[in-house]
């Protein structure tokens, strides 16, 4: 009897926990869930009816009015923009970091710790301190309003992505490199062909991370792109849910909701590279 | 492969070639960081000096710099409360949010411990808002969540509280709003606390079990010592990122009411790009540098009296 009750007890407290971490759960994701359900809520009754989560009736009109855009643009061209920026800005990223970390990782050369402090400083400095005389660089080359300044600085390597790389080629015993070596292989040769191949898993966390935070970036859109035709998805939302601009709230969200997708999407999918990458290394935002 | 060797060592005796010289370990390593060094001199260094040179100017884009000395730096403090006032604000946004979101972070790593077939999907759940958090969608979505006819007040309507405030809207809530938003985001946090729970050898708590050591007494005498590495880490990491917040400021509150939630770089962007104040821009991200540097050190400092390194390694 003793023994049933200790079950029966075990019982109720894992019951209690899951329903307690469930409703928690529910609690941290009901703001995206309300945002998602208003997208397909009648616009005007959104604010009326903010406490219910489903919609009476689906309303899908809502996408189709703000795919529409402004500016004489659609969202489409906003999309285009922001993925080519994302794409362009994380493959060079995700390269250069990969190439620079196994410069620091394998090679001895004099003034490797120093630089390597410099690597560790970018991660700590505030962009604001470089932010003016950017601009101005930026501004000389006539690059304001192009996706240049957005892209460009991203293909010279990133702290975080080069540290993480380092510590995967750093799990890589030395006797591949050093077996290499003595069958002729120079060192470009010996990150390209066997290096290389080996920190997939590191590259494919990386660019998934640099393609989120590209996706997202809204700073760098806001200094440089003015035109519509240029905007990303990050500055282009901004703008929609300017007072000014319109007040259709349906359509924001429906907007919004579609501009969250390809990281949901992303999330989903690579949900095990990531939650390891934040474990391992530390990695945020 | 003994008749070989003159040939070859004759040719060792002639200048390097080039691929020889690309070979050799130290010139291979400076190729491969090269990138990096561009980067650094052309995006950190020289940006750096022009803007700590521009820092003790009157400058506004369109005509040259004029040296006025120190005179923003002295401005900064003693002639704009503005400045100021974004100074407090950030400062209270960094120390009520930062220790929160690490708080919430550790607690609910704890509950995650528990391991069952459902873990994997909270562990999701819970780090999902610390993905999409940061984007644009979210914040116009938090503004209508607390704005005066939005679901939080919709809530409390239907639990019979009467309340119609905007909470974006009062000088008391409006800060209070972000430091929610950035609260919400404690899963990447989570995760690398739970990595590091991880570590702790579940040795040590039969041991300490043995001993006669209940629940609590193990939480704080073995978990909390072993876990200080990791929460180290993550105070750093986190109180950096709280005084450069920028984004939840412009997109939810432009800073407002009576500049109660005027962040740090908020009032800097403004100054650049708004009124195109471009020295005092630039003087005032020094002194966040300085601030920043400062508070690193001092977390620094301070993690030995409190940071627990188990062993040598």
């Amino acid at each position: 009897m003793a023994h049933m009750g200790m079950k029966k007890q075990r019982m109720i407290s894992s019951v209690v926990y899951h329903l307690l971490v469930a409703a928690f759960g529910f609690i941290m994701i009901y703001p995206l869930l309300w945002m998602i359900m208003s997208s397909f809520k009648e616009s005007s009754t959104i604010f009326r009816e903010a406490h219910r989560l489903i919609p009476e009736s689906f309303h899908f009109e809502n996408y189709t009015n703000g795919w529409r855009g402004f500016g004489g643009y659609t969202f489409g061209t906003f999309f285009k923009n922001s993925f080519i920026i994302s794409v362009t800005a994380s493959i060079g990223a995700v390269l250069s970091s990969a190439i620079i970390a196994f410069g620091f990782a394998r090679l001895r050369f004099p003034g490797r710790n120093i630089w390597f402090t410099c690597v560790m400083m970018t991660m700590m400095l505030p962009f604001q301190v470089v932010m003016i005389p950017q601009f101005l660089i930026f501004k000389k080359l006539n690059w304001i309003n192009t996706m240049l300044p957005i892209t460009v600085p991203y293909f010279f390597g990133q702290a975080f992505f080069i540290f993480q790389n380092m510590q995967f080629i750093r799990g890589i015993p030395m006797e591949l490199d050093e077996s290499a070596r003595i069958d002729g292989c120079s060192y470009y040769g010996i990150f390209l062909w066997i290096i290389l191949p080996l920190i997939k898993p590191s590259i494919i966390t990386t660019s998934i991370f640099s393609f989120m935070w590209r996706w997202d970036d809204f700073f760098g859109a806001l200094l440089y792109l003015n035109s519509p035709s240029k905007y990303t998805l990050s500055i282009a939302l901004k703008m929609f849910s300017d007072p000014s601009a319109q007040s259709d709230w349906g359509a924001m969200f429906a907007m919004s909701t579609l501009s969250i997708i390809p990281i949901l999407v992303i999330f989903l999918i690579f949900q095990k590279n990531l939650t390891d990458g934040i474990a391992t290394e530390g990695l945020k935002e | 492969m003994t008749a070989m060797p003159q040939p070859r060592r004759a040719k060792r005796k002639k200048p390097a070639s080039l691929s020889e010289f690309l070979c050799r370990e130290s010139v291979a390593g400076y190729m491969f960081i090269s990138l990096f060094i561009i980067g650094f001199l052309v995006f950190t260094i020289i940006p750096m000096i022009a803007s700590l040179y521009l820092s003790f100017t009157n400058y506004n884009i369109l005509g040259d710099a004029k040296w006025i000395g120190i005179a923003n730096y002295v401005k900064m403090f003693t002639r704009d409360s503005k400045y100021l006032k974004s100074l407090s604000v950030t400062f209270f946004y960094a120390f009520v949010s930062v220790p929160l979101k690490l708080l919430m972070a550790l607690i609910v790593a704890m509950i995650m411990t528990r391991q069952s077939r459902v873990t994997g999907l909270y562990r999701s759940v819970y780090y999902l808002p610390s993905i999409i958090g940061g984007s644009v969608a979210v914040a116009v979505m938090w503004k209508q969540l607390f704005a005066s006819d939005g679901v939080i007040n919709s809530v409390l309507q239907a639990l019979s509280i009467n309340s119609t405030k905007s909470w974006i809207g009062s000088r008391d809530s409006a800060i209070w709003v972000l430091i929610l938003l950035t609260v919400w985001q404690f899963g990447s946090s989570m995760l690398i606390f739970l990595a590091g729970l991880k570590q702790i050898p579940k040795t040590y708590y039969e041991a300490a079990t043995m001993d006669g050591a209940g629940k609590v007494r193990g939480f704080f005498s073995i978990t909390l010592p072993l876990l200080t590495p990791t929460i180290f880490f993550n105070l750093v990491m986190q109180t950096i990122n709280g005084f450069m917040v920028f984004n939840s400021g412009y997109i939810i509150t432009q800073g407002k009411p009576l500049n109660s939630t005027l962040f740090y770089a908020l009032y800097l962007y403004q100054k650049a790009f708004t009124d195109y104040d471009m020295g005092y821009a630039c003087a005032m991200a020094w002194v966040l540098l300085v601030i920043i540097g400062l508070m690193t050190a001092l977390l620094f400092s301070s993690s030995r009296r409190w940071v627990f390194y188990q062993g040598a390694r």
